[in-house]
């Protein structure tokens, strides 16, 4: 198989990993994996807090390592990969956050919202426009809303400046029809490329980031190991040697990238990143990956079921940086749990 | 509140309106309601605007010509309530003051001393200008005040809203960072916290959901009784203008925070009652304004 397409990895190994270790990645991690993917050839290596720009907080976790620090730090030791960033307005602004990281020469802003509020990220996306970096929207829980709406989103921040639109299946429940069903109703309906971000809740992130590839994504995210929020993302080193076999050319070498996988194992992650039961429940209930952790923690503090929790959030329609919830659904079944057992 | 010298005068306070989407057509509702203040004009940009077409429906004077309809016809108000954008703001605050008007922002522009009524409301009395924060600071500011006053050492308060999104306009949309650093600095000046940081989530669930406020807050060794007492009383007093304002969760300590979290039901006037984040700036700016209205007229202002 030959394919004229020419598809981008984006590595998003040093900023949704950092989910995976409470946001504790360090300034050595970030220098050293940075040098690892640089030398394999990933086009965009994406660095920060796992909610992005000005994320650090006790809402979603305190970073180890400052904004400034991280990407002076990846500054330094990225040379042909770009540098990219992913902000969510809300979180971050354009005076305390984006000024600054561009001026630490970043190349590669991914401007993110809720798939259905694309307009809250207009004056991120034409600011950054402005500045002559390559700019993305990112629109996040893509599987919250249908094809159609999604793309009337996607076509918002084309309006804005966007040069591409990724969406993400932050939750990990989508299964590859899905994708490509957006994927093909997104390139039809827009001039800029597509792109797609997975994550593993239900083991679908390969086969569902090559459905998007197949069907005219040209740009791919995946994390070494996987390493990301929850169940993680697509591999990023399978998703390298899939695509190579289908006869796409990512212009990234096997091996390398194979070297900065291993890198990953030894020197970023705790725990290789798996399928666990609350993540699969994650998945199933269209839950934000990241949740993992603080719902995990909380449910044993309420001792109830994180199960429970989870599609108890997924009822309500909660979305990703609404952490805060969590304490107020467990409150509330341990609550209703007490009343059941008098 | 002295209320009786205005009933003994009989005269209401002459107020102006600019801006007219989801804020400036709920607070036209409650100036309607309220026995101390009238709407001497109704102003927005285009004349078939839902808050434009509601406006007419209630017989309110109303103009599409934005703030020069006060610069052309000064005696449709003494004050005026600016529901606009902060950066609209900038441009209506010299403009107003040359007409000698009283102005209560509700943009995040912040030019003015912020008002939180339930904590400063005597201090703005001599105020020519004041702010009212933003939806998420009214809701906060008390609980990061009560901190401030009980607790040692307070490093870090963060507050974190949730809206829906149906009550988020155009203009709250596009002036989300000015809504952060407005509200950010609201904590610090209330609290007296070494760092603070606000956080504003919109929810596009339906049903839609209530507006929700979160703080949490770093402190040396928290005193939670102490805080709760304090707290009790605030929660009282925002009650009285805030009738759908409640702590839903702690205070605690949970994972080495302090937690608070309140939970603001509308009055449902314009939008529905999940609308809280309209109704909380609202019935402030209302309340700032009733305060003005029976206070004596002759009260020297403060210029900014």
């Amino acid at each position: 198989m030959e394919h004229n397409q020419k598809i981008r990895i984006s590595d998003s190994t040093l900023r949704d990993g950092n989910h995976a270790v409470g946001h504790q990645l360090s300034a050595e991690n970030i220098a050293s994996y940075c040098k690892a993917a640089d030398a394999a050839g990933v086009s965009i290596v994406e660095v920060g807090h796992g909610n992005g720009l000005g994320a650090s907080s006790l809402q979603l976790g305190e970073a180890r390592t400052p904004d400034h620090i991280a990407l002076a730090t990846a500054r330094k030791n990225l040379s042909k990969s770009k540098l990219g960033i992913h902000v969510i307005p809300g979180f971050a602004t354009i005076e305390r956050d984006l000024k600054p990281a561009l001026a630490l020469g970043v190349d590669v802003v991914r401007v993110a919202s809720h798939c259905s509020e694309a307009d809250i990220c207009e004056r991120h996306i034409s600011f950054s426009r402005s500045q002559g970096v390559e700019v993305w929207g990112c629109l996040m829980m893509s599987h919250m809303i249908s094809p159609m709406l999604l793309l009337e989103q996607a076509r918002k921040m084309e309006s804005y400046g966007a040069e591409g639109v990724v969406f993400m299946d932050s939750s990990g429940h989508f299964i590859p029809a899905d994708v490509q069903q957006r994927v093909e109703t997104l390139v039809n309906g827009l001039s800029i490329a597509v792109g797609f971000h997975a994550h593993n809740n239900l083991g679908m992130a390969i086969a569902n980031t090559v459905a998007a590839a197949e069907a005219g994504a040209t740009l791919l995210d995946g994390c070494a190991r996987g390493f990301g929020a929850g169940a993680g993302n697509a591999q990023l080193e399978v998703l390298v040697a899939v695509l190579e076999r289908l006869g796409y050319s990512t212009g990234i070498d096997l091996y390398k990238i194979l070297d900065a996988a291993d890198l990953a194992e030894q020197t970023l992650m705790k725990e290789i990143p798996t399928i666990k039961s609350v993540s699969v429940v994650s998945g199933m209930a269209g839950v934000f990956s990241g949740f993992m952790k603080p719902v995990s923690r909380i449910a044993k503090e309420f001792d109830i079921d994180p199960r429970d929790v989870f599609f108890e959030l997924g009822r309500r329609k909660i979305v990703a940086g609404q952490e805060d919830i969590i304490l107020e659904v467990a409150k509330e079944l341990a609550q209703r749990a007490k009343k059941g057992n008098q | 509140m002295n209320r009786g010298t205005v009933l003994q005068s009989k005269r209401k306070l002459k107020v102006a309106i600019i801006g007219s989407g989801n804020i400036g057509t709920d607070l036209l509702i409650k100036v309607l309601r309220s026995p101390y203040l009238e709407c001497g004009a109704f102003i927005g940009r285009n004349l078939s605007s839902s808050g434009m077409m509601k406006a007419l429906a209630l017989g309110v004077p109303v103009s599409a010509e934005g703030v020069d309809y006060i610069v052309k016809n000064p005696d449709c108000c003494d004050l005026v309530f600016d529901a606009t954008s902060a950066r609209s703001h900038l441009e209506h605050a010299p403009l107003l003051k040359k007409l000698n008007k009283r102005v209560i922002d509700l943009t995040p522009a912040k030019i003015g001393l912020m008002s939180v009524p339930s904590v400063n409301l005597a201090d703005c009395l001599n105020e020519f200008n004041v702010n009212m924060v933003t939806c998420g600071g009214q809701a906060s500011i008390p609980v990061a005040y009560a901190i401030g006053k009980t607790q040692k050492d307070v490093d870090y308060i963060e507050v974190v809203s949730s809206i829906a999104s149906r009550s988020a306009g155009p203009a709250t949309r596009q002036n989300l960072d000015e809504y952060i650093k407005t509200t950010e600095d609201g904590l610090k000046e209330f609290s007296g916290a070494t760092r603070t940081k606000a956080i504003l989530n919109l929810n596009p669930a339906e049903p839609c959901v209530d507006m929700q406020t979160t703080i949490f807050a770093k402190v040396a060794n928290p005193d939670i009784p102490k805080l709760a007492e304090m707290l009790s009383g605030l929660v009282e007093k925002i009650r009285k203008y805030v009738p759908g304002y409640e702590i839903i969760l702690g205070p605690m300590v949970e994972n080495g925070r302090i937690v608070v979290m309140a939970r603001v039901r509308g009055l449902g006037d314009y939008l529905p009652a999940y609308a809280g984040n309209l109704d909380i700036i609202n019935c402030a700016a209302i309340a700032m304004a009733e305060e003005y209205a029976s206070a004596a007229p002759n009260t020297k202002l403060k210029g900014h």
